[in-house]
């Protein structure tokens, strides 16, 4: 028990610091990608729903095939091939090679993989939405752009956040299978830990209870943003308005 | 193909997704209205797939005058209404409203997006499912488009907004959001969104049909107030004596043409086509 405590200690000789490290630059990735993901999702979505056939062919292929690839395959395929892209046109415009930055790297790959899932998320969410409201928006003379921001958006979130919030946990453990292409995210520091000390119980129970830190955290910020998303909905235990 | 080229298509197709078709215009005809002429519909048609609903309506509606929309479930009268606001796209016709013809495509869609969007701030409708914005207090619900789409300054808008609420029974309600109230309160509400952006020409859409009948005498006596003060109304109703009542022109719509129209003592006292009366006995 004191071992273990000495070994997790945040510094040196412990190895706490690093797996700390790890799970910040885990987070890192994980909102970076998040972010990403929504912001695809949406004009996905919406390119689904209003676009036209060429948009509509082209948004359902990426889903697809993002979808039905193993995530440790796509972010093998994206980060080489994406790392190979961008030397071949640095070489093509004269320059050197260039360092692919882990966090820009995980960050592309996994919210590539997340906004294929947000789109249908999102999609969903806005197909919920009671088109009478929308058209509300419209006959009042509301753009297009505004009804989105104003109208379509804050009534579709109570339909979204839940999927969103499952999206969110798979962000940060997807952050995991970044070890495979060598970043140190909070999985390679902790193997780099465990196997240095042969601890390998004490590390891997370690950064699982970070996760779970992490989970617990998420899921107390994603019930205040579900209850905020579905103000003016009674709720089905009954209750106050 | 050439980058801009690309660019070009990327950016038609966003216009699309935005809805912001910004194409050209069928040149518009000059102006044949007179000044009082609050809305003029002229030989509008519309079909859905093979079914056509509208087959060349025509109607006037002079500032001030209440039209009372009537006729049997498919008779095409809500979508009539709803081909004046654009919110269904007629096929043929001519829209002017307040003297402004409403450029069209040669397939009937609005071809000026800000012209249409300006249009429809002066016409406010209100829906036979009232469709309050759910996730917004009546409050909000009324200021939504004084204060975005209208750019009127927030705390006129929520002054203008307590008055007209208050003026629907609703002042104790500012607060409240819309799933709490009852479908009468709800329709009420609706009424003062709809006055918050002081339209020209109001819309009703059925607004007693939804209710249950105990709830539909207070909306009347609302939509009855407004009658009283002038305003101009289009009201597509089942409530034959309450148009009566209230309508100063009474349009009978019989599978998308015009049957029969006329002062509603006419109309409801003295019908000329068997048609009409056989409506008249069977909704009695």
């Amino acid at each position: 028990m004191a071992q273990s405590a000495e070994l997790l200690s945040l510094s040196p000789p412990g190895w706490g610091g690093n797996l700390l490290r790890g799970l910040s630059h885990s987070l890192q990735i994980a909102f970076g990608a998040y972010a990403l993901g929504l912001v695809i999702g949406l004009f996905g979505a919406y390119g689904k729903l209003y676009g036209g056939k060429v948009t509509r062919d082209l948004l359902a292929i990426y889903t697809t095939v993002i979808r039905a690839v193993p995530e440790l395959v796509l972010i093998l395929i994206l980060y080489y091939v994406g790392s190979d892209i961008i030397n071949k046109i640095s070489a093509a415009m004269g320059g050197g090679r260039v360092e692919v930055s882990g966090v820009g790297a995980g960050i592309w790959v996994l919210g590539i993989v997340q906004g294929a899932y947000a789109t249908e998320v999102l999609r969903g969410a806005i197909q919920a939405v009671p088109p009478g409201q929308i058209e509300a928006a419209k006959s009042f003379g509301m753009p297009a752009f505004m009804t989105m921001r104003r109208v379509t958006i804050p009534a579709m979130m109570s339909f979204a956040v839940p999927g969103l919030a499952n999206l969110w946990l798979i962000a940060t453990k997807d952050t995991a299978l970044l070890a495979v292409v060598g970043f140190n995210e909070l999985t390679l520091e902790t193997r780099q830990a465990a196997s240095s000390t042969r601890a390998y119980f004490t590390f891997f129970l370690a950064a699982g209870f970070l996760y779970l830190m992490v989970t617990l955290f998420s899921g107390g910020i994603f019930a205040r943003i579900e209850k905020w998303a579905r103000r003016g909905q009674p709720s089905l235990k009954g209750g106050s308005r | 193909m050439h980058n801009c080229e690309i660019r070009g298509l990327l950016q038609a197709e966003i216009r699309r997704i935005l809805d912001m078709d910004t194409a050209k215009a069928v040149s518009p005809t000059p102006e044949t209205t007179t000044p009082d002429e609050a809305i003029k519909v002229e030989d509008l048609h519309k079909s859905f797939g093979t079914l056509e609903v509208l087959k060349g309506v025509s109607l006037t509606a002079n500032k001030g005058d209440v039209v009372a929309i009537i006729g049997g479930s498919g008779s095409g009268k809500s979508t009539m209404l709803r081909c004046i606001n654009f919110l269904e796209t007629p096929n043929s016709g001519k829209i002017t409203i307040g003297g402004e013809l409403v450029e069209m495509h040669a397939d009937g869609s609005p071809s000026n997006r800000r012209q249409i969007e300006r249009i429809r701030t002066r016409l406010a409708m209100v829906f036979q499912q009232f469709n309050l914005w759910t996730h917004r207090t009546l409050l909000e619900n009324v200021i939504e488009v004084p204060v975005h789409v209208l750019k009127v300054p927030k705390t006129e808008a929520i002054a203008r907004a307590h008055e007209l609420l208050e003026r629907v029974g609703l002042g104790d309600k500012a607060d409240t959001y819309p799933a709490y109230l009852s479908g009468g309160q709800q329709q009420r509400a609706a009424i003062a969104r709809a006055l918050a952006v002081d339209p020209s020409v109001m819309l009703f859409d059925e607004p007693t049909s939804a209710l249950d009948p105990e709830l539909v005498g207070e909306v009347l006596t609302v939509i009855r107030d407004l009658a009283a003060e002038g305003r101009t109304m289009l009201l597509v109703t089942h409530e034959m004596k309450f148009a009566r009542e209230v309508a100063n022109h009474v349009v009978y719509l019989f599978e998308g043409r015009i049957e029969e129209q006329g002062p509603p003592a006419e109309v409801f006292g003295n019908p000329k086509s068997e048609r009409l009366k056989q409506f008249l006995s069977s909704v009695a």
